[in-house]
């Protein structure tokens, strides 16, 4: 029973850390795909 | 669209295997709840053996293939390898403490060397950001990513060449996952707890490439952009004619 706040402890830090880390790259891809965009040149009328 | 599917599965593979692992299977007779963190603990070990495996081949890539796709490979490789030897490490401490009564060992020598590989690889992502030049930058990555892989065998083995704290081998030793004594609940929710941090590094990997292949493309671009504008007649340093 002494155990659970170590089990706890190691699932939480790491199940955490995956879901944080998968949030910050979702974050960084999408400003990079936003930054890429914004540099395409406009497309010219002939 | 692809990659939204894999990413969900993960997801749900990784929540699954953890209800599997902290409700499902029963507690170790010897180490009782505190052996539940050994799926997720093994489980990150192995797949950060396999980021940083992929990392040292995409770099033999690069530097034979001067392909910048192979570049990404071995950024994300090393990045989600540094993310995963950090949950190994973190599982191993929560783990040693109930066990061993100690959450960490200098004198352990698989203690060591994991924490020497964490270094090699996070020293690996500091010189990246050295140079601007991303040829260059790929090149001296790619030396510095075979010279860390190196340690992965080093870590692997190091519980057989070595005595310490830690017990041998949980994969690939004869008298531990291939027992048949081992009952089938703690096989199957160490396999497939591999199996679905091997998912969500699957998807981790197609974002974080992806995510360096923007940045390439834009850093190339700017390079580009800046010697344009230095030829440009007029430019500062350029003699008119």
């Amino acid at each position: 029973m002494t155990d659970w706040p170590f089990v706890l402890a190691g699932y939480g830090v790491i199940l955490g850390g995956l879901a944080l880390y998968a949030a910050l790259l979702h974050r960084r891809l999408a400003a990079a795909r936003r930054a890429a965009l914004d540099e395409t040149p406009p497309a010219e009328d002939e | 669209m692809k990659a939204r599917i894999l990413g969900v599965a993960a997801a749900v593979s990784v929540i699954a295997a953890a209800a599997v692992g902290l409700l499902v299977v029963p507690a170790d007779l010897n180490q009782g709840d505190a052996q539940r963190i050994m799926y997720i603990h093994v489980g990150s070990a192995w797949v950060a053996y396999l980021s940083f495996g992929v990392t040292a081949v995409a770099g033999v890539l690069w530097l034979w293939r001067r392909d910048p796709r192979f570049d990404a490979v071995a950024l994300a490789g090393a990045e989600i390898g540094v993310l995963f030897t950090a949950f190994a490490i973190w599982g191993g401490m929560m783990w040693g403490k109930p066990v061993w009564g100690v959450y960490w060992q200098w004198e352990d020598p698989r203690l060591t060397t994991t924490a020497l590989l964490l270094a090699l690889y996070v020293g690996y992502l500091l010189l990246r950001r050295m140079t601007d030049d991303p040829a260059r930058r790929a090149t001296r990555a790619a030396v510095v990513g075979l010279v860390a892989a190196v340690d992965i065998p080093i870590v692997h083995f190091s519980v057989i060449w070595w005595r310490g704290l830690h017990q041998t081998a949980t994969i690939g030793s004869p008298d531990r996952i291939l027992n048949p004594a081992a009952p089938l609940v703690f096989v199957s929710a160490l396999v497939s707890m591999a199996l679905a941090l091997s998912l969500a590094w699957g998807y981790l990997m197609v974002r974080r490439y992806q995510l360096a292949r923007l940045e390439w493309q834009r850093e190339e671009s700017a390079r580009m952009g800046r010697i344009v504008a230095a030829r440009a007649p007029g430019a500062a340093g350029q003699v008119a004619p």
